[in-house]
């Protein structure tokens, strides 16, 4: 840990934290890449279990890309706050006096431009494996940005909460999952548009709106978590 | 003061001793009331026109889902109530509840789908409301994993107050997008439910149950949170002097 002089506001902490956390996920690249890797696995077990005809896959093709999207996110998360609390970088910020709400929402920020935007990036890649056709991959990238988004703001939760838990990956999918239903509606909805080549705004709208909920909110109770499981 | 009684309330001791004296006058009007509830619903109500004899079960099946429901939201408030102004008795109320709302969750599961296999010839169909129904019971499920992998009583409690109260929050955001996930997935039209007005005779039954589930509830909470209260202070004087050796 270097010894800077404490920033003047909580936006500059959190502007802080954002490039620590970026900085360092660019030194462990295999973290990145990890969540992608079983994202592509989850989608190719799809046509091994249902059939390797296109036009069945389509079908299956929304359900496929948001749950493997889903449970890439869900592993990923488990690595939120883990280091940070194992070396009491989370107890400093804690402590450091700026609000922990606004450093919890930067490194949620920073561990979404790692995980849930790179998924949203292959996503379509992975659509065009199932027999989507290409013209749908903007709707699928926008769908899965949102839902990604709000998913990693709702896990935050989720991981805050299970800090104290030794080996809580299974307890995080049994908090996260239920609480994430409506993503996984809304998400597949609108990929499921997209792909027909329908309009998919309507569930977009929705989701940016669960989106602007968690952002306005999660973060509090995220907040609120980490400092139960510091006490 | 006029807030004493509040006071009083958060102090073990005395909650101790309120939901001793309470829980008879709320368990012997319950069975009355439930078995009054239940004459009336099997044996004195009519046969539904359309659905025979198989309507009966809604004397069980609507009493516990509305209780699944009410439950959660008795458990959150409590939980957010101990949580912001510490009262441990809260959160003893709060740990009280989700087995039993867990378990009324799955008697409307479990009765739903028993009424959903003469009515429906299935016992599951992804209806919105069986499929809320089991959402909850996964809510309650995560509640009290959550509660039973934390081992320090106030951690435990103060985590699963927050997760009680984010759940809270979702609950009609979920409600509404399975609703909504329904609408456009509709199959099948299962069976058209018009609702006309109850008649008397079986209305009044299915409010006596609604009450008698109700204050069923309170009496099962009141002996849990005894327990619960009891394990909680399993260290303090004031057990040794109410309890006989």
């Amino acid at each position: 840990m270097n010894t800077a002089p404490a920033p003047a506001s909580a936006l500059d902490a959190a502007q802080l934290i954002l490039q620590r956390d970026l900085i360092l996920a660019f030194r462990k690249r295999g973290q990145i890449a990890q969540p992608l890797a079983f994202f592509a696995i989850v989608v190719t077990l799809f046509p091994l279990a249902v059939s390797p005809e296109l036009a069945r896959l389509r079908e299956v093709a929304p359900a496929a890309l948001w749950i493997g999207a889903l449970l890439a996110s869900l592993l990923a998360l488990e690595f939120l706050f883990r280091d940070d609390a194992q070396d009491g970088t989370l107890e400093q910020y804690a402590l450091c006096g700026h609000s922990l709400t606004w450093l919890l929402f930067a490194k949620t920020a920073a561990h979404w431009l790692m995980t849930g935007l790179p998924l949203a990036l292959i996503a379509p890649l992975a659509g065009l494996a199932l027999g989507v056709p290409p013209g749908s991959g903007s709707g699928i990238v926008a769908a899965v940005t949102l839902g990604t988004l709000s998913l990693s703001l709702l896990g935050a939760i989720g991981a805050a909460l299970t800090l104290g838990v030794k080996r809580g990956g299974v307890l995080l999918t049994l908090l996260t999952l239920p609480l994430a239903l409506p993503i996984l509606i809304f998400g597949a909805r609108a990929t499921e548009l997209a792909i027909r080549g329908a309009d998919f705004a309507a569930p977009l709208y929705l989701l940016a709106a669960f989106a602007v909920l968690g952002v306005t909110l999660a973060p509090l109770a995220a907040a609120a978590a980490v400092r139960i499981n510091l006490e | 003061m006029a807030f004493t009684w509040f006071h009083k309330l958060g102090s073990p001791p005395y909650a101790y001793a309120l939901a001793a004296r309470l829980t008879p006058w709320f368990g012997w009007t319950a069975a009355l009331l439930i078995a009054a509830g239940l004459y009336g619903g099997l044996v004195l109500a009519p046969p539904d026109y359309q659905q025979r004899e198989a309507f009966r079960i809604i004397y069980v099946h609507a009493p516990s889902a509305w209780m699944s429901l009410m439950i959660y939201s008795t458990l959150a408030i409590s939980a957010a109530v101990g949580l912001i102004w510490r009262i441990k008795v809260c959160h003893a109320i709060a740990a009280s509840c989700a087995p039993i709302g867990a378990s009324f969750a799955v008697a409307a599961l479990a009765t739903g789908s028993l009424w959903g296999k003469p009515m429906w010839g299935t016992y599951w169909e992804w209806d919105p409301r069986l499929t809320s129904e089991l959402i909850l019971l996964f809510l309650y499920l995560g509640y009290m994993a959550l509660r039973s992998a934390i081992d320090e009583v106030v951690r435990a409690d103060r985590a699963s107050a927050v997760l009680a109260i984010v759940g809270i929050v979702n609950v009609p955001i979920i409600h509404y997008s399975v609703e909504w996930w329904h609408s456009l997935h509709q199959t099948a039209t299962v069976m058209k439910l018009a609702k006309p007005a109850m008649p008397p005779a079986m209305l009044i039954p299915l409010l006596m149950m609604l009450l008698g589930f109700t204050l069923m509830f309170f009496a099962l909470l009141l002996v849990r949170l005894r327990a619960e209260i009891l394990r909680r202070e399993r260290s303090a004087r004031w057990i040794r002097e109410a309890l006989p050796a």
